[in-house]
């Protein structure tokens, strides 16, 4: 079984490229670069210096002493919270600002939700001096004003996604709408791995970084490359995709996605895609999306803003149907918890999203000498509010 | 005038009732709105008006969610016509009886999801049932459609009409061609609907680029033609154009009492 993207841009049954003629040229402009570009020595160069001395990179695979006695198995952090800008996201965006430039791009947009994506993308634009415009729904910039602050002084402009629901589906849709009307001088940055081919590959090879480290980060402290499982949090997936990806075809390696619950799977208000979700078109891509019976795309709920997503990307939806990857739905409060005991346990607040990988400890049972890698994708800071509220602080 | 009987029946020149329109002389003046705005059941009292009044084509709207090509005026009427509660289900019931009262070319325009989630194969036979003659689905990609969908297109004779733009390369405009029966939906420029107020120098150019191409398909422009200036500026040298967002304005203005005014404000 292949799960990568094929030559046509599927994996499985999902993916491809189901974009109006209007995105065409650009898109496929990407797909018949994006390899070619990616594999050229000056831009590997670039991207690794980058990586290094910029983001600070390698980000260490930490093994959380306190966190394994708890629950009696060893547990290692992927620590994607110390890279600058506190996630996993700026991995992308720095693969992507080099590529917009070698595509003689001047103008760079994005989407974001909780607004992680679009500070790494005001940050990358700050860094090579490229306009950006990120687009970001009205209610979100409400509830998020430090990181609309933070893309303002990197030199943003935060444009709001008025239209739908104001949340990160409509301001996918607006930024969407942007390149149909700018099609020439501007390079979209997908924030996660979803949107037509050749975007979840593309950004998928962006993330791998992050397995490819664990892999020789693991050699060095338990003399194998590969872990028993790896864990990670799964809204569109790119922190996933980047954590799975060195291991998908490693038939020992077990690969869980946590998914958010919200309030219950059954509750109404979840983004539990893989259980709720049915295949669909969602933003340019075939996979399994949270819709209503008549095709309309439905609004998720998750406490996570990061996670709130209605879709998933296509590599992860091929990963549930074929079995390859284990799918748990957590809730708002079982990964609220689990936040609190990573702070109190290892003195790591974490992202609310990656909050929802560790709380799988409490049902998930592993053997004692199973090592569990989980992607500490991101860092609480932007959090503190929700947690501040949750917990009554 | 006869009318057909009955869905899409073929009438003595075994011809859809597209390619028919597309023989005669006159320049065409098309039709969007989106189903289920400003009321639900407006659907039936909208196409009979517009036919009354000159019309030569309509394209129906099947609203969606997410209508990411679209621009606000549009993106609202669908949010509109959601909240009204119209379904895919309920469009082909109001449309149950259309051709008992309506001749012209009749072309459901939406997103594929919901035609997808409805099936394609069933979505296509209700189609031909209702006397619907052709379908614009602009999310549907070239390559997809002709590996999956076109044979199905073609058993219940609905013609797929595809969107050609400023920047599609000439070779895709031939590709496109090549795999087109009816007309080509040409985008006046790079845009999602709605956005414009009139063409400048560069869609003057385009329009007389794709006019010097040949084709064998006639075009139909898009985007943007809002009144009779802009409507005679993009049928210079296309076949016709399709008038979307300005209509809907004026629904949204007016209601559905005055829709006459419109079509002779476009045709004067």
């Amino acid at each position: 079984m292949n799960y990568n993207v094929d030559e046509k841009g599927y994996y499985g049954e999902f993916g491809g490229a189901y974009i109006p003629e209007m995105l065409y040229p650009n898109v496929e402009n990407l797909r018949q670069q994006y390899l070619e570009i990616m594999a050229e020595p000056s831009f590997k160069k670039e991207f690794d210096q980058l990586l290094k001395d910029y983001v600070g990179r390698p980000s260490p695979l930490y093994f959380a002493k306190r966190l394994s006695e708890k629950y009696n198995t060893k547990v290692y952090l992927k620590r994607e919270d110390l890279n600058h800008t506190g996630a996993h996201k700026v991995n992308n965006t720095i693969g992507q600002i080099l590529m917009a430039k070698r595509l003689g791009k001047t103008r760079v947009i994005a989407e974001t939700g909780a607004g992680q994506h679009g500070v790494a993308t005001a940050t990358v634009c700050a860094l090579m001096g490229m306009e950006c415009i990120v687009y970001m729904g009205e209610i979100d910039i409400a509830r998020q004003a430090p990181n609309v602050a933070r893309m303002k002084m990197l030199g943003a402009e935060v444009r709001p996604a008025l239209s739908g629901s104001r949340t990160l589906k409509d301001a996918t849709n607006e930024a969407i709408r942007d390149w149909i009307n700018n099609p020439v001088d501007t390079h979209y940055i997908i924030g996660s791995a979803i949107g037509p081919h050749p975007y979840p590959d593309m950004v998928t090879r962006f993330q791998s970084i992050i397995s490819e480290e664990i892999k020789w980060q693991l050699k060095e402290k338990e003399g194998r490359e590969n872990p028993d499982y790896v864990v990670a949090c799964i809204g569109g997936g790119s922190n996933a995709a980047g954590t799975f990806y060195h291991f998908l075809h490693e038939k020992e390696v077990g690969i869980i996605a946590v998914e958010a619950a919200g309030h219950g799977v059954d509750s109404g208000e979840s983004a539990a895609t893989s259980v709720l979700g049915k295949m669909g078109i969602i933003h340019g891509c075939k996979t399994l999306l949270m819709q209503t019976a008549d095709g309309q795309i439905t609004e998720p709920y998750s406490i996570s803003a990061g996670l709130d997503y209605p879709g998933v990307g296509p590599m992860h939806a091929h990963l549930y149907k074929t079995g390859r990857a284990e799918f748990i739905a957590v809730t708002d409060d079982e990964a609220m918890h689990a936040g609190m005991v990573l702070s109190k346990l290892e003195g790591i607040i974490p992202a609310i999203e990656s909050s929802h990988a560790f709380a799988i400890l409490e049902t998930r049972k592993f053997r004692p000498d199973d090592v569990v890698v989980f992607n500490l994708s991101g860092r609480g800071d932007k959090d503190l509010d929700t947690y501040i509220k949750y917990f009554k602080l | 005038m006869a009318f057909p009987q009955n869905g899409n029946e073929k009438n003595i020149t075994g011809m859809n009732r597209i390619h028919q329109k597309l023989q005669e002389d006159q320049k065409l003046l098309s039709i969007y709105f989106t189903a289920g705005y400003p009321s639900l059941n407006d659907t039936a009292k909208i196409i009979q008006d517009l036919e009354k009044n000159g019309v030569d084509m309509i394209e129906i709207g099947l609203p969606f969610s997410d209508p990411l090509a679209d621009g606000p005026t549009i993106q609202a009427s669908s949010t509109h016509a959601l909240k009204n509660g119209m379904t895919t289900e309920i469009l082909f019931q109001q449309l149950k009886d259309i051709r008992k009262t309506v001749s012209m070319p009749l072309i459901l325009m939406g997103y594929f999801n919901p035609v997808l989630q409805y099936g394609v194969a069933e979505f296509c036979k209700k189609c031909q049932e209702t006397g619907i003659d052709g379908l614009i689905l602009p999310d549907l990609p070239l390559d997809v459609y002709q590996k999956e969908y076109e044979a199905i297109f073609k058993k219940y004779g609905l013609v797929n009409i595809f969107l050609i733009t400023p920047q599609t390369s000439d070779a895709r405009i031939q590709q496109i061609d090549a795999a087109s029966d009816g007309f080509i939906y040409m985008v006046s420029s790079a845009s999602v609907t709605g956005s414009q107020d009139g063409f400048g120098n560069s869609q003057e150019s385009y329009f007389k680029r794709i006019a010097g191409m040949k084709l064998k398909n006639p075009q139909v422009v898009g985007f943007g033609i809002s009144n009779s200036e802009t409507f005679r500026q993009a049928t210079k040298q296309a076949k016709g154009a399709i008038i979307g967002s300005a209509f809907i304005k004026f629904l949204t203005q007016n209601g559905v009492d005055k829709i006459g005014d419109f079509v002779k404000g476009i045709r004067k």
